[in-house]
């Protein structure tokens, strides 16, 4: 948010507010138990919105629900700003004060009425008219999202608009207030800090602008590195196609399976000069590579960091003695570095750490001494009397400002890049359950009552209108790829909309359907919003039936 | 919220008639009605403002256990969707109380009372006829229409032995048989006609010196109109006349003592309420008259309802009450129905409602109809079982006049209690006061049952003697021998035939380390197994206990289990190890338990032992 | 941060067992006992949780005070003289301990023991306990069958087991509870269980006994994490106490970082033999409280599912 990369508030503040807004999100199955914070909050008084095309169980807690169409999140965001200036309710005393651009902004959203709101959306203009009143009218509010938001190809100009809602409210830099993306994996948001992305260094310090600490981590590492900015991953796998790229190294992911278009990525993976892949377990991608390195599980059987979505590091312990050859990675890459020449020293994590601090001032102040004590602590944190920052951007508040004006941004309401046709009638979106994970490499490997195998989720309308019976396998087909996939009927689901997981990948290859319409500025496909097709599969030969339903009930297993 | 139903459990066309008639139709497919579509079908509100009806629960459980006589899972799925409530919460709400089922159930059910009053005068063998004719409880006719269980204290101890009848179907009946026998309640069984219907007789009829009972003479129940022409309504004019702080001075100055057994002054209490900022305040009508030997409730509500209802009104003018709850004990049809007459005539006539009288306060009453727990007479159990919880009694403080219902400041007082109220107005509290004795003013109900010649309801000056009242009702009937008198009931203690002398006041009893406890005097002849009778005391408050604490939960079957050695001789190492196994269990319920119920849980059995010496 | 927000609280101060104490406006009387190093036996009070004051081993005796109170929920008031150890506080403890280990199994509750044997508890003077009940489930409230005195009635039923992950054996409750309040409102807000029935035959329930994965359980575990007595378990502890091979000497307790989604939930992971067999989440860290969610609690297993390679 306004620089660095990570949500304003904690999870504490949850418990503390007066209105929550959810919005591309079903925290109460993908992130539990920072929705049990909002639970407290709710019983303390808080009203929820939750904003999702789908009435997900976090929606089933909401005061209320707003089912917009997939795609319609900037029509929305919109149309609640303009009603909320319209009503008189923005926060003029801090827009003058901390933001800039706002006039621009509010011609951009003045043709989006109610009326317009609720013919871009399907939500009902009243529902709009009231989100948008208890919002502005809350003396602190939240707003939270996920991937509902981020998996788009409209991905960042998403971000842009609910920023620009809290803005103009003033929801942001306040305790109870703020700006939340909760992050999708246990380290994501720690990947951001330790710059695993391509623009940044460690610390979200600008690889390209930043000059005096590009000199710093040049000083440190004695190298020049390169001031510009490298391939995220839809660019590595344009890369790819173009022949500009023809190794890849692979750590820990498992795009073989999780990329959308997979027939796309799985063709240019195996097109590759040399493939290398790192995983605790062999995936997919594992087994189309040249080289295999088993590494040791990061979580329970290495000692090092992680950064949780309130930007608190934490620390992972080694409890376990990992299996067989499995290494560390540290010690895997290190090693690599001595083939190639290099004189490092044995890996350790603190020492490790310890450079990280050195070079990346928001991290200086968290020894690993000081992250045992008080239990993880929360960026910045620039030096050792610090106690770290359960909140961002309490500056904006400081009269006269501090630092420079937080900037309204004029974004664009586009639908998703697939539009539906006769031939791909439906709306695939895809999220997650609660008892999985991505493509299922860990969770699949546990049993539970809730595994219940892949599905393709659709209105009770849908099923009937396709004659198709719950649990019946139906061919589910997009432009891109065709699969099959037993049905379950989700009254949660509108006429027009259905939802699949990539949890199980062997039994139903989900991504074979997605879309890999990427936003440009961040590189995110589109995984919520593809357009399909579902038949009903004629004379199955019952073996064949009886095959594809043991297969669906044994996923579980797999 | 996110509610997980029972899988593929379908409420039936009548199950969710019946839900409507309490609950209102669904509103959208979300809460069991239809799926909207376009836009409508793309919002749904289901917060906070889905979660404000819990206290609808009870009545909704009632609604669905009366019209097929059980609560089915499929009931219960409808159920939980309109209400927003999960079906285990609900489940377990629904099993809390002994008159709701969870398994399938014949459409009648007769509830034959077991308790010390029926015992008496032969329910014994009342039960032993029904089980040798019709069947072993629970068992069903051949038909499979009816079946009959053994009941606690159904409150008609004046005309025992006793029993209920419960039909389910389209329209629900229920029906009390009083003074009945095996054969009514055989004929009862097999939807026949069992007689008519039980008549109240109030020995101290026509008594000019009667005051609480002096309407409750007439053989049915009081109309408004009638009840306006004896005066009533008089005293709730006096009442804003004397404004909330004048109504609450002259109660304070009548040092009227709650009739439920506490005896806490209840002008302190009122004024306690009055002064409390939060809002709103809720009044509670205790008539969940559940000790068994007890029925005096009963009859005020039945004959002398707008009596009740006027010193509702009064109290709810003093302490800023504008909803007030009347908690009726589900064994009693007949005094729900008078008093539901009664609320309604009311309203139509403007003496509940927004402007209740003219004189611009605002007053309504709500029935509660509870479904057999004995412990919903407690003053915080009737908060939760009101706010549809299970009826299990919260720790204090917090206090009721605090934190009571709906966490709100609540004035929580018996009918007996309640209607005094009038009096105290009419006359200033200083005259009221005059009646009784210091520590005990103005008159109190007994209720006689038992071995007595003439049981009912009796009315008398605090300070009387036990045996003036004893006198009064004529005695031991048949010219049998006093073995012992209980008094108080269940909760109470027993008392020798040479202490007959007490004063029935507070201060007395209490010096003689007994109780008056709801009013009781259960008179016993020579011919009463007494240990066979603990027995009976035992078992109720092992079946009446909520579970909540471990003292009542464990202690209450400790106790039975050791007087059940006692009575068999088969000891576990002698007579005197197990008087001081129920002296220590006893010891500990007292002092541990969270609630009356535990902590009165042995006292008669130790008064029986300690005054009486069974066993010794 | 946000405490800097709280207003600061007042101090009171009262006496227990002829100590002055202060402490902060609020604080129960158990916690008071606390500062003065007073040792005050609990079981159905947890750190977590609200108070449901149920088993009434922790009761102490107020000066003017009619009964004795519930230190885990009595407030501490200015000036309140309060008896830990009097004859009445002793006798009653001794009765609560005597009733529950009378009628529970407490084989696996850590504290009883020592409890029995302070207060000098003797259970067996009831007589021999009862059998398991299979019926126990599905008692008819407000009625029983009347005892003969013989044995001492007990809550023993068959353990349920019916899914993967752990394993409820209610002869081990003593109805604290704790696991409906954090299956419920407290923390989870799934309302799987509830108290069910009334008196001796209340008992854990979920709707119409339906069995785990029929009914709205998701596996989060937390009720486990809150159980005081062991009547709930993984299934991974349950067999290995089964085979008489648990060793909890033998185990390392290590906390690290759930690796699933971003909350950053802490894990303890209780090793033995280089195998996770318990995942319990601390209950002073502000992210959890305690709680996890069921990938947090059982999804471990992918670690130890691995092929060596």
């Amino acid at each position: 948010m306004f620089g660095a990369g990570g949500g304003t508030s904690s999870y504490r503040e949850m418990e503390e507010t007066d209105v929550v807004l959810l919005w591309g999100s079903n925290a109460r199955e993908t992130h539990p138990i920072f929705f049990h914070h909002l639970l407290r909050g709710i019983h303390n008084g808080a009203r929820l919105f939750v904003i999702d095309p789908r009435r997900t169980t976090s929606a089933q807690w909401a005061d209320r629900w707003l089912g917009l169409e997939v795609g319609s999140d900037i029509a929305l965001s919109n149309t609640v700003a303009r009603e909320i200036i319209h009503a008189g309710l923005a926060n003029r005393a801090f827009i003058d004060n901390a933001t800039e651009g706002f006039d621009a902004y509010a011609a951009s959203v003045e043709p989006f009425t109610l009326a317009e709101g609720e013919r871009l959306t399907g939500v009902p203009a009243e529902a709009i008219r009231e989100m948008a009143h208890a919002f502005a009218r809350a003396d602190r509010a939240m707003i939270c999202w996920t991937l509902g938001i981020t998996e788009h190809h409209t991905a960042v100009d998403n971000v842009l608009s609910l920023i620009n809602l809290a803005l103009l409210c003033g929801h942001v830099g306040r305790f109870g207030s703020g700006l939340n993306p909760l992050r999708g994996q246990n380290n994501v948001q720690g990947g951001g800090d330790m710059g695993a992305i391509p623009n940044k260094l460690a610390g979200f310090q600008d690889i390209e602008q930043d000059h005096e600490a590009r000199a710093r981590f040049e000083q440190a590492w004695g190298v020049t590195i390169r001031p510009t900015y490298g391939w995220h991953l839809t660019q590595m796998f344009d890369g790819m196609e173009h022949g500009e790229l023809r190794t890849l190294y692979v750590i820990g992911e498992n795009p073989a399976q999780s990329e959308a278009d997979i027939n796309r990525t799985r063709k240019l993976l195996s097109e590759l000069d040399f493939l290398v892949v790192q995983d605790i377990v062999l995936t997919k991608t594992a087994e189309m590579a040249d080289v295999v390195f088993p590494s040791a599980a990061s979580w329970c059987e290495t000692d090092g960091t992680v950064t949780n979505s309130e930007r608190r590091v934490q620390r992972v312990r080694k409890a376990l003695d990992p299996p067989g050859e499995a290494r560390d990675d540290m010690w895997i890459i290190t090693e690599i570095a001595r083939r190639l020449g290099q004189d490092w020293p044995d890996p350790v994590a603190e020492d490790v750490w310890d450079e990280l601090r050195s070079l990346s001032p928001m991290h200086s102040g968290k020894s690993y001494a000081r992250l045992e004590e008080l239990g993880g602590i929360q960026w910045p944190c620039p030096d050792e009397t610090h106690p770290g920052s359960p909140m961002l951007h309490e500056r904006l508040w400081a009269e006269p400002r501090i630092g420079p004006a937080a900037p309204f941004t004029v974004v664009e309401a586009r639908g998703p890049f697939e539009e539906l046709d006769a031939d791909y009638p439906i709306r695939l979106t895809t999220g997650r359950r609660l008892e999985s994970y991505n493509t299922g490499t860990q969770t699949n490997l546990y049993s539970s009552p809730l595994h219940r195998g892949e599905s393709l989720d659709l209105s009770p309308e849908d099923a009937e209108r396709l004659e198709l019976a719950d649990g019946e396998v139906a061919r589910v087909s997009s432009r891109r790829g065709s699969v099959e996939a037993p049905v379950r009927i989700d009254p949660a689901l509108r006429p027009g909309l259905a939802f699949m997981t990539f949890h199980f990948p062997d039994q139903v290859d989900t991504n074979q359907l997605t879309i890999d319409a990427t936003d440009p500025k961040s590189g995110t496909a589109e995984f919520k919003a593809a357009a399909i097709r579902v038949e009903k599969i004629e004379r199955v030969e019952d073996e064949e039936r009886a095959g594809v339903a043991e297969h669906a009930t044994v996923g579980g297993q797999q | 919220m996110d509610l997980h139903l029972v899988p593929g459990a379908i409420p039936t066309t009548a199950e969710r008639l019946a839900l409507d008639s309490v609950l209102g139709p669904a509103v959208d497919g979300w809460d069991g009605g239809t799926r909207l579509q376009g836009p409508e079908g793309n919002t749904a509100s289901s917060g906070h403002a889905s979660r404000v009806r819990r206290h609808l629960l009870l009545p909704a459980l009632w609604a669905l256990q009366e019209r097929i006589g059980w609560i089915s899972p499929g009931g219960l799925n409808e159920l939980c969707s309109r209400l927003t409530l999960p079906p285990a919460d609900v489940y377990g709400v629904a099993t809390f109380y002994a008159m709701l089922a969870v398994e399938p159930r014949s459409a009648r059910v007769v509830h034959v009372c077991e308790d010390i009053a029926c015992k008496c005068v032969g329910s014994d063998d009342l039960i032993a006829q029904i089980e040798e004719r019709f069947g072993a409880e629970g068992e069903l006719s051949d038909d499979g229409s009816a079946t009959w269980y053994r009941s606690p204290c159904l409150g008609q101890c004046d005309r025992a032995p006793a029993a209920l009848v419960s039909d389910a179907g389209e329209e629900p009946h229920e029906r009390t048989l009083a003074l009945t026998t095996a054969v009514a309640v055989l004929e009862a069984l097999a939807g026949g006609d069992p007689g008519p219907a039980p008549v109240t007789v109030l020995p101290q009829a026509g008594d000019p010196a009667l005051r609480l009972l002096r309407r409750a003479a007439s053989t049915r129940s009081v109309s408004l109109d009638e009840y306006r022409a004896q005066g009533g309504y008089a005293a709730l004019r006096r009442a804003v006349e004397l404004g909330p702080e004048g109504v609450i001075r002259e109660v304070k100055e009548s040092k009227l003592q709650g009739r439920g057994g506490a005896a806490f002054p209840t002008g302190v209490k009122w004024e306690a309420v009055a002064r409390q900022p939060a809002r709103p305040h809720y009044l509670v009508c205790n008539a969940d008259e559940s000790e068994p030997g007890t029925f005096k409730d009963r009859v005020i509500m039945e004959r002398d309802p707008f009596a009740l209802i006027e010193s509702m009104t009064i109290a709810a003018y003093a302490t800023g009450c504008e909803h007030g709850y009347v908690y009726i004990r589900g064994e009693y049809p007949e005094p729900q129905h008078a008093l539901q007459s009664a609320l309604d005539e009311a309203r139509v006539r403007g003496y509940l409602g927004d402007d209740v009288m003219g004189e611009r306060f605002s007053f309504d009453i709500e029935i509660r109809k509870g479904a057999g727990a004995y412990i919903c007479g407690e003053e915080t159990a009737i908060f939760e079982s009101i706010e549809g919880n299970r009826g299990e009694p919260r720790n204090k403080p917090p206090f009721p006049v605090v934190e009571g219902l709906f966490g709100k400041p609540t004035v929580v007082n018996n009918v007996e209690t309640l209607v005094n109220v009038p009096d105290i107005v009419l006359r200033s509290g200083p005259s009221y006061a005059e009646t009784g004795t210091e520590g005990s003013t103005g008159t109190k109900l007994f209720c006689l049952c038992g071995h007595v010649e003439r049981p009912g309801v009796y009315e008398v000056p605090f300070g009387t003697t036990l045996r003036e009242l004893y006198d009064l009702a004529g005695g031991v009937m048949g010219g049998k021998e006093l073995q012992c008198i209980l008094m108080g009931g269940a909760a109470g203690g027993f008392l020798r035939p040479d202490e007959l002398d007490l004063p029935l006041t507070f201060e007395a009893v209490r010096e003689a380390k007994t109780t008056l406890g709801s009013g009781v005097v259960l008179v016993l002849d020579e011919t009463v197994d007494l240990p066979r009778l603990l027995m009976r005391l035992a078992a109720f408050f092992r079946n009446e206990s909520c579970g909540q604490c471990v003292p009542c939960r464990v202690g209450t079957v400790r106790q039975q289990e050791a007087l059940a050695r006692l009575v068999s001789g088969k000891t576990a190492g002698g007579v005197q190890k197990e008087l001081a196994v129920i002296a220590e269990v006893g010891q500990c319920m007292r002092d541990a338990s969270i609630c009356g119920l535990g902590q009165t849980a042995s006292s008669a059995i130790e008064s029986a032992i300690g005054r009486l010496g069974v066993f010794s | 941060m946000s405490e800097l927000l709280l207003a600061p609280k007042r101090m009171i101060e009262l006496e227990i067992d002829g100590q002055s104490v202060r402490v902060f406006e609020g604080e129960t009387i158990l916690g008071a006992c606390r500062r003065l190093g007073i040792d005050t036996p609990t079981l159905c009070y947890g750190d977590t949780l609200e108070p449901a004051n149920a088993c009434r081993v922790c009761v102490v005796e107020v000066e003017g005070a009619r009964v004795l109170a519930p230190a885990c929920s009595r407030k501490a008031e200015a000036g309140m003289k309060v008896q830990t150890d009097s004859e009445r506080v002793r006798h009653s403890r001794k009765m609560v301990l005597e009733l529950l280990a009378s009628s529970v199994d407490l084989s696996t509750t850590d504290e009883i023991p020592g409890y029995l044997e302070r207060y000098d508890a003797q259970p067996e003077r009831f007589g021999p306990p009862a059998p398991p009940d299979p019926d126990r489930d599905r008692k008819r409230t407000g009625h029983h069958v009347e005892p003969d005195g013989q044995t001492a009635a007990t809550v023993y039923a068959p353990v349920k087991i019916d899914n993967e992950l752990y394993v409820r054996d209610y002869s081990k409750c003593i109805l604290c509870y704790k696991c409906v309040d954090a299956c419920g409102e407290q923390f989870q807000n799934t309302f799987a269980i509830h108290v069910a029935g009334r008196g001796f035959d209340a008992r854990i329930s979920t709707e119409y006994v339906a069995e785990l994965p029929d009914s709205a359980c998701v596996y989060c575990g937390n009720c486990i994490a809150v159980c005081p007595t062991g009547a709930l378990m993984f299934v991974s502890e349950h067999a290995l106490r089964a085979e008489g091979d648990w060793r909890e000497d033998d185990q390392t307790v290590t906390t690290t970082v759930c690796p699933y989604c971003g909350v950053g939930c802490n894990l303890e992971l209780h090793v033995q033999d280089n195998t996770i067999v318990k995942v319990t989440s601390p209950d002073d860290h502000d992210i959890t409280r305690g709680n996890l969610c069921i990938k947090g609690r059982f999804g471990f297993q992918h670690v130890q599912a691995r092929d060596a390679p």
